[in-house]
């Protein structure tokens, strides 16, 4: 059976360029940055050269740009690190209801350090308001966090908005750029950002590694002590072929970023549009227009996530759900939540996001038979049998209303 | 992710049973509620012998709760009220050969639907079965969906 893999969100697979990269870091050229000889210094000139094209990337310098273990590492380091290196001017901090748990699991850690944290709610196209940002500055904020663009909902910030404010401010400005870098075009400066976090498996690079970008000045703790690896900001010997395969992809990412965006929102759209047209009682969760290119999310009325992620599973789909049902916890999406859904139809969610492989024949498919499991998962539940039977109304028809 | 399923569970899953209703059952019960994802409805046609001669269901839930509806009607069939009430939880959860443990919940929950259907049975019928409590999940037939609370969820903020 034909996979069709269509949760570019979650991960990508690794090109074969990438891989090709990565390769003489394995066994070949294997040293220690670290070490002197030239095994070791080939190794320290690749790391040089993967720091040097990334930071080009966002409009950094090289200096300015650390590795990490990932995203998450990159958006603890940034919160907890700016936090407890900057605790002495003030203890408050500011992030949006929609983060990902690596940054709201990072403010809960230090709320129980005894920092105080202000989580802004968004409006139903999970949007952060600039203005309630601002009102939510005091004279004691140190920190701000809005990522870039939404992993769930696709939904795509403010930030350079949010960035001036916070700047007009004396507030530090991160932004989780997980899901946008690579896809959206990003320059720090010209935002005015002061951390970032990116990581490689996103672009079609290899997991377990990412990158913070600290602006220069930007007081930060060390989360790993030990030797002096990131000029002594982060030690761990590095991660040598997943750095280079990092760079390469970024590179390949943001050199073709531009013509994939159109390629990508053409095929969006096309998806969106079907499904509006084709299935009834289906909300698009998320802005219409400040929206990735990949991104797809939406919910539909009467049926729980997990049965038509399976049924869809069984079909050679590989999707993802804000469903309760499939992330462990009893509660669905703290995204769809927070963008005001109720929790019956949170839990009827589904994401589809798109990658350089996914063309618009595998969108067709998949909607194709999304439209039979939402038939055959409807023709099993007693809330689409109430409304059937007019007992109950339509809460998706009652929100569009 | 809950996929870890036993191949009777991705059966029951994929090929439901006794999917359906019942024009005129002699119970029908429905437990559950959609704010927490799962709702099972029962339909039992029962004849005067006390046998059940035919169960149907509808559910709103994953793919365990399909399941497990699925096999608790299959496994009510023909057998008489009192009999009925043997079908625990465990035992649809044997006939499934397991459920991964986040996914017990979905087996209470078909014993307590069949519970309620076999209690409005009783109800409409001015009977008493012995050893039936009415299920603390009934939601009755037609109360749910809008009569459910919305719980401001604040656990992940």
């Amino acid at each position: 059976m034909k996979q069709i893999y269509l949760d570019n969100a979650s991960t990508t697979p690794v090109r074969p360029e990438v891989l090709e990269a990565m390769m003489p870091y394995f066994a070949e050229d294997f040293g220690n940055p670290s070490s002197l000889y030239p095994a070791g210094q080939r190794a320290s000139d690749a790391v040089a050269a993967a720091r040097a094209t990334l930071a080009g990337l966002i409009g950094a310098k090289p200096s300015e740009v650390y590795f990490t273990s990932g995203g998450s590492e990159a958006d603890n380091w940034a919160i907890k690190g700016f936090a407890r290196a900057n605790a002495g001017k003030g203890r408050h901090l500011i992030t949006s209801a929609i983060e990902h748990h690596a940054v709201l699991h990072a403010c809960e850690a230090l709320e129980r350090e005894g920092f105080e944290v202000t989580y802004l709610p968004v409006d139903g196209d999970g949007l952060v308001d600039p203005a309630a940002f601002e009102a939510a500055i005091r004279p004691d904020t140190i920190l701000a966090s809005v990522m870039f663009a939404n992993n769930e909902i696709g939904t795509i910030e403010p930030i350079a908005e949010l960035a001036a404010i916070a700047r007009a401010h004396g507030v530090a400005f991160h932004t989780d750029a997980v899901q946008a870098f690579g896809h959206e075009d990003i320059d720090v400066r010209e935002l005015g950002i002061d951390l970032l976090s990116a990581s490689a498996h996103k672009l079609n690079g290899p997991k377990g590694v990412g990158m913070l970008y600290a602006r220069k000045g930007v007081k930060l703790a060390n989360l790993i002590d030990g030797g002096q690896q990131e000029r002594g900001r982060r030690a761990t010997t590095e991660n040598v072929p997943g750095i280079v395969g990092f760079a390469k992809a970024a590179e390949l990412a943001c050199a073709e970023a531009a013509g994939e965006r159109e390629r990508q929102t053409a095929i969006r759209d096309h998806a969106i549009a079907r499904v509006l047209a084709e299935i009834p009682h289906a909300r698009l969760n998320g802005s219409a227009t400040r929206r990735l290119s990949n991104n797809v999310n939406f919910s539909f009325e009467f049926i729980e996530g997990e049965g038509m992620l399976l049924q869809l599973a069984a079909r050679g789909i590989c999707v993802s759900s804000g469903s309760a049902c499939t992330s462990g916890s009893l509660d669905p999406s703290h995204v769809l939540l927070a963008i005001g859904l109720p929790h019956e139809i949170a839990h009827g969610s589904l994401r589809l996001t798109l990658g350089r492989d996914t063309t618009r024949e595998d969108v067709d498919f998949a909607i194709d038979c999304l439209k039979q499991t939402l038939g055959n998962l409807r023709m099993m539940s007693p809330l689409y049998e109430d409304y059937q039977q007019g007992r109950v109304e339509s809460i998706i028809e009652k929100m569009a209303a | 992710m809950a996929m870890n399923y036993s191949e009777a569970v991705m059966d029951h899953f994929t090929n439901p049973r006794n999917v359906g209703e019942i024009e005129g059952a002699s119970g029908c019960g429905t437990v559950g509620n959609a704010v927490c994802g799962d709702i099972m409805r029962i339909y039992l046609d029962i004849d005067d012998d006390s046998v059940i001669r035919d169960a149907k269901f509808k559910t709103f839930g994953c793919g365990a709760a399909i399941a497990t509806s699925s096999m608790a009607t299959e496994l009510v069939k023909g057998k008489t009220v009192q009999q009925a009430l043997e079908v625990t939880n465990k035992a649809v959860m044997e006939a499934l050969d397991g459920l991964p443990p986040v996914k017990v919940h979905c087996s209470l929950l078909a014993e307590e639907a069949i519970h309620a259907a076999l209690w409005d049975y009783a109800e409409k019928h001015n009977l008493v079965i012995e050893g039936l409590e009415k299920p603390v999940s009934d939601i009755g037939e037609h109360d749910h969906h809008h009569g459910v609370e919305l719980v401001e969820d604040a656990d992940d903020l």
